[in-house]
């Protein structure tokens, strides 16, 4: 009969320990995180989900310093309240370009997953600056700083190019048109590619958000960002069964 | 023979040829006592900003989006992170009965250099540098430093362990050797970001949308797992049995808790993604083995409170091993509740309330701040070479006032959670739903105000403990054991452990 097994060698061997608690501790990781790269249905085949236009990517930025995750979710569940609440359930497509994901983890406001186009831009800017002037049961706090700050993003192709270098498709033509297309998504007035910036951005909102004409604020990017929230989608072309794996 | 009792055995024969180093200890202990203040502050600060929304003065650095992540980052990483240092530094010497490996100069650098992973951390995100991953905020250049500085760790700890004088290696060297461990792996692969510049503070993060979220919650539920509980299970197979001087109820139980806790807890993230775009087969494979994880919480547990057969009477005198057992209570309390909340149906209630906040304060307050503070309590004497504690008293009056601060805290946000997530799925008789999102936050104000008051009283409790560490330290004693513990017992005798040891 083979010698019987003591714990006692894990006991008196450091490095076994550490190997036998390696290889444990590995095995849940690898089971779970590796196919959902690997299997195909993962991630549903819809149309429309783009790259972030330099000026959403630039508010988001604000969206994430800001610690906005922190209460709002951007993810809508499959349940009756929720969708009609806030929209068609999320999907995993929606936010492939998303580094790091902000689905969020607690609802202390509202999801946020499908707010663009539901308020206007006054009332977002309105809502920043003094959320209870337009919720009086709000808890959240004022942001009226973002209207005053200049939005300092200079090197926005550069984080264009670390967007493409973590496999968001952004080309050589975004990448070089990023500085004036942000400044022409918040400048519907002045001199810019507008047409440019709608075929390489389709449904980017065009606007000058905080009502600042000629001035570029943090103001802008962020309610820009909010905007273009479940805006990617078309969901009147798909029905239930079209998602279904 | 086991390694309980070859543990118990070194202590018998002494220590006397061994020089440890017991200022890195020191160091770590009082660290643990000043950023606990720090966490504890904050925490009431961000609740009172939920409950009367002008304390976020319109400023850009005291907003609630920017303070959560500083109190939970100065919970989990100052407060728990610095307990988990001092803890493991004195337990791994003791129970080697070797100094630590690399010298004083290393231990040195391991302080500091932990230190100024937390002021660059905290520091950052009040400027709102932050990557947005939860318990992962701190950005790139924070994350290498710390990764730096936990391998001096892993190497000290470890090298410690190799020079060992007993043939065995103590059971709560394994828990602190697996937390050590799988934090390095969790750290390294939730981390993995590029620069934008290499001069500038934001970084975007190697996976996205669906993979980045599994890969979150496997670190954050982990975080839990390892950090706030592989961890802190070390200071239970320690500080228990040294407190209660009974030895570990049950060897062969310590080992089944070890190597099915660290193997289930690690499949476990999942259920923070439940009903989400993550695979139906991610989630269900995550409830599965929350549910399963039920098992080795409680054998542990068992294990923990069962070391006190033949010693209950203790907890009747001694506050200090009634926090490190009130610890132990609280960690099955919450990790049955952890299992439940994880089912798919519960969670379609509970998820995105503040009945998730309840729970990890269950878990945060009742277990880990309570066996923190109850180690803090035991090791100060020691390091100090005091006899005993300043107060024994001041000891009863922190673990009274922060227990009715913990019961406040989890009965308000398990009432405001449930009471949201039922709200939110209302509906009237005509068929709409029938409350809109804002009349739910109006709803919760009661019991976020019941909340502070429950963080306050938990607070209050530990500058508590800091004044009596001070005193402590200076050599006072305050010859309040007889008055408050014993009405008919002989006078003090016997109430005194020894002072070594």
């Amino acid at each position: 009969m083979a010698k019987k097994f003591s714990h006692a060698l894990f006991e008196k061997n450091v490095i076994l320990l550490a190997l036998a608690t390696l290889v444990t501790v590995s095995i849940g990781g690898l089971v779970e995180i590796v196919p959902l790269y690997t299997i195909k249905s993962t991630i549903e085949p819809v149309k429309g989900v783009r790259p972030y236009s330099p000026l959403e990517l630039a508010g988001r930025a604000i969206y994430i310093r800001e610690g906005c995750y922190n209460c709002h979710s951007q993810m809508i569940r499959p349940f009756r309240d929720e969708v009609e609440r806030y929209g068609p359930y999320s999907l995993a497509a929606e936010s492939i370009y998303d580094h790091p994901f902000q689905w969020g983890s607690k609802r202390t406001g509202p999801d946020l997953a499908r707010v663009g186009g539901k308020y206007s831009n006054a009332w977002h800017v309105q809502h920043l600056i003094d959320p209870r002037s337009v919720e009086p049961g709000s808890v959240m706090p004022a942001y009226g700083f973002l209207l005053r700050r200049k939005l300092e993003m200079r090197n926005i192709a550069r984080h264009l190019e670390v967007n493409r270098t973590v496999g968001v498709p952004y080309t050589p033509d975004m990448i070089a048109a990023a500085y004036a297309d942000m400044v022409a998504q918040a400048d519907p007035e002045g001199d810019h590619d507008h047409d440019g910036l709608l075929k390489r951005y389709p449904k980017a909102m065009v606007a000058d958000f905080d009502s600042k004409p000629g001035d570029l604020t943090e103001m802008d990017a962020l309610v820009a960002y909010l905007q273009i929230l479940g805006r990617m989608v078309d969901f009147k072309k798909y029905t239930v069964r079209d998602l279904q794996q | 023979m086991t390694a309980v009792t070859a543990e118990s055995l070194a202590l018998a024969k002494g220590d006397e040829n061994v020089t440890y180093n017991m200022t890195v200890v020191r160091q770590f202990t009082l660290a643990t006592a000043f950023w606990g203040v720090a966490a504890f502050l904050v925490g009431v600060v961000i609740a009172l900003q939920l409950a009367f929304p002008i304390l976020n003065l319109d400023l850009p650095w005291t907003t609630f989006g920017r303070l959560r992540p500083l109190h939970t980052s100065a919970a989990i990483f100052a407060f728990g992170g610095n307990a988990l240092l001092a803890t493991s530094l004195y337990v791994v010497q003791r129970t080697c009965r070797a100094p630590l490996w690399g010298g004083p100069s290393l231990a040195s650098f391991l302080f500091w250099g932990y230190q100024v992973f937390i002021v660059l951390a905290g520091t950052g995100y009040l400027m709102g540098v932050t990557q947005s991953k939860e318990y992962a905020e701190p950005e790139w250049y924070v994350d290498l430093w710390l990764t730096l500085v936990w391998v001096i760790y892993l190497l000290i700890f470890v090298g410690t362990l190799m020079r060992r004088k007993e043939p065995h290696i103590y059971v709560a060297n394994w828990f602190y050797l697996a937390f050590i461990l799988t934090v390095a792996m969790l750290h390294v692969v939730n981390n993995l970001t590029v620069p934008v510049s290499w001069t500038g503070v934001k970084s975007y993060i190697l996976w996205s949308g669906v993979q980045d979220a599994l890969t979150q919650w496997w670190y954050g539920h982990n975080a839990v797992g390892f950090f706030l509980t592989a961890g802190f299970l070390g200071i239970m197979y320690y500080f228990v049995p040294k407190r209660a001087e009974r030895p570990v109820y049950s060897y062969r139980l310590s080992i089944i808790h070890f190597w099915s806790l660290i193997f289930l807890y690690i499949w476990a993230g999942p259920h923070h993604l439940h009903y989400t775009a993550l695979p139906d087969w991610a989630q269900s494979l995550g409830m599965m083995f929350s549910v399963m994880l039920w098992m080795p919480s409680w054998g542990g547990m068992i294990n923990g409170l069962m070391t006190l057969s033949g010693a209950w009477d203790k907890l009747r005198t001694d506050p200090v091993l009634r926090f490190l057992v009130a610890a132990v209570g609280f960690y099955g309390m919450s990790t049955f509740e952890g299992p439940v909340m994880s089912i798919k149906p519960v969670n379609a209630l509970s998820h995105y309330t503040d009945w998730t906040i309840g729970h990890v304060h269950s878990g945060a307050l009742g277990w880990v701040a309570f066996i923190s503070f109850g180690a803090l309590y035991f090791l100060v004497p020691k390091l100090w070479g005091r006899r005993e504690l300043f107060s024994l008293k001041l000891v009863s009056y922190h673990f009274w006032i922060a227990t009715i601060g913990i019961v406040l805290y989890i009965t308000a946000m398990w009432i405001s959670g449930i009471m949201q997530g039922l709200m939110w799925r209302a509906y009237n008789d005509l068929g709409f739903l029938q409350y809109s999102f804002v009349e739910t936050v109006e709803a919760m104000h009661p019991y976020y105000v019941i909340r502070a008051l429950g963080g306050i009283l938990f607070l209050v409790g530990a500058l508590l403990m800091i004044y009596n560490i001070y005193r402590t330290i200076r050599g006072d004693y305050a010859d309040d054991r007889v008055a408050l513990f014993e009405t008919n017992a002989p006078v003090d005798s016997g109430q005194v452990p020894p002072a070594t040891a």
